[in-house]
């Protein structure tokens, strides 16, 4: 019992042992940029700087919790490639669907609203 | 394989592959040996996510098709997700205090993992415990959101009173599927925080931990996309 506990310890302090207050510091990041992106709704912001500030507090806060909650910053290469390569589909998907959905739309707006 | 020999091929590995990190793919898959070095618990986990990140890709995809499509006004969700408190109007004020609670409770899990790798039981039981009561409360107040929706604003899958039909669709659908998940959670680390307290795991090590923490904080990476383009849009 003592000597797997020791073990652990040994484990950990190698490749996952980080300081609490390395945790700390991201979770009050993240609570400012979570403060930050409901202020764009609460100031109404709009238009183009509406999107870039959504988007950029979005990807900050998704790149802080992946990278340093789930550790992804410090596993290999091969891991970082399995898990954001595939997700590449998922892009030309959205582009894909958002000309389509224009397409609709324009469609809609011609066939139903402009008779 | 057990805790040390996969230090000891960590190490190797490190040795081998200090050059650059695509030599070290290249490594790491020519090896005659598994490719990606962790318990294989942890890899089952990140696979499960990965494949997870596709269904919740679909659900967002197919609300943006249908919001960007119609030709009816979408309902305003800073309206709809208003509350009044106190007198008050304040846009969106629910959504933003389950955000801080689900940040909240990927925080403590966090912790957890980190007492867990340095072997201390008691902090890390309690941790995950509060993580589980944090994501317990999240799922009381979506509870609380949808009676709103369902029963004074009169939103409905097939349509409401607000604007274009599809919302009520596309919102229970996705806030549906993450509550449910975020159900899950609560339940996977009752199991596992008493489990481990039960000593189940002082043998095998606590890479459970960190596997429960993944599937955790892939909840809340998933709250935020849909905060962004749900609520925020």
């Amino acid at each position: 019992m003592m000597k797997q506990n020791t073990k652990i310890k040994i484990v950990a302090a190698k490749s996952e042992q980080h300081p609490i207050s390395m945790y700390l510091k991201v979770w009050l990041l993240l609570f400012v940029l979570s403060a930050c992106s409901y202020m764009v709704d609460y100031f109404q912001f709009q238009g183009v700087l509406r999107w870039t500030l959504i988007l950029v507090f979005m990807f900050l806060k998704a790149g802080l919790i992946i990278m340093v909650f789930m550790h992804l910053a410090w596993e290999r290469m091969a891991v970082k490639l399995l898990l954001f390569l595939p997700p590449i589909a998922i892009l030309i998907f959205i582009a894909l669907m958002s000309s389509e959905a224009d397409y609709v739309f324009v469609n809609r707006i011609m066939s139903f609203f402009n008779p | 394989m057990k805790n040390d020999d996969h230090q000891k091929d960590h190490e190797a590995n490190n040795k081998v592959t200090s050059a650059s990190s695509w030599q070290s793919v290249v490594n790491d898959f020519s090896a005659d040996k598994q490719s990606f070095d962790m318990p294989w618990g942890k890899l089952m986990m990140w696979i499960f996510l990965l494949s997870d990140t596709f269904i919740f890709s679909i659900f967002l995809t197919s609300y943006m098709s249908v919001r960007m499509s119609t030709a009816i006004a979408w309902p305003n969700p800073s309206e709809v997700f208003a509350l009044t408190i106190a007198g008050h109007h304040i846009p969106l004020v629910l959504i933003a205090i389950m955000t801080f609670i689900l940040i909240t409770s990927s925080g403590t899990m966090a912790m957890a993992v980190n007492y867990a790798y340095q072997g201390n039981k008691k902090k890390t039981v309690y941790l995950m415990l509060a993580t589980a009561l944090l994501g317990a409360s999240f799922i009381g107040m979506q509870a609380f959101e949808w009676t709103k929706l369902i029963v004074e604003e009169g939103i409905r899958p097939w349509g409401n009173p607000m604007g274009a039909n599809q919302f009520g669709a596309a919102f229970f659908m996705i806030t549906g599927f993450h509550g449910l998940h975020v159900s899950a959670g609560v339940i996977y680390l009752t199991v596992i925080a008493k489990r481990i307290n039960q000593g189940k795991y002082d043998q095998k090590g606590y890479h459970i931990v960190e596997i429960t923490g993944l599937y955790w904080h892939f909840v809340d990476l998933v709250w935020v996309f849909i905060f962004a383009f749900f609520y925020l849009w």
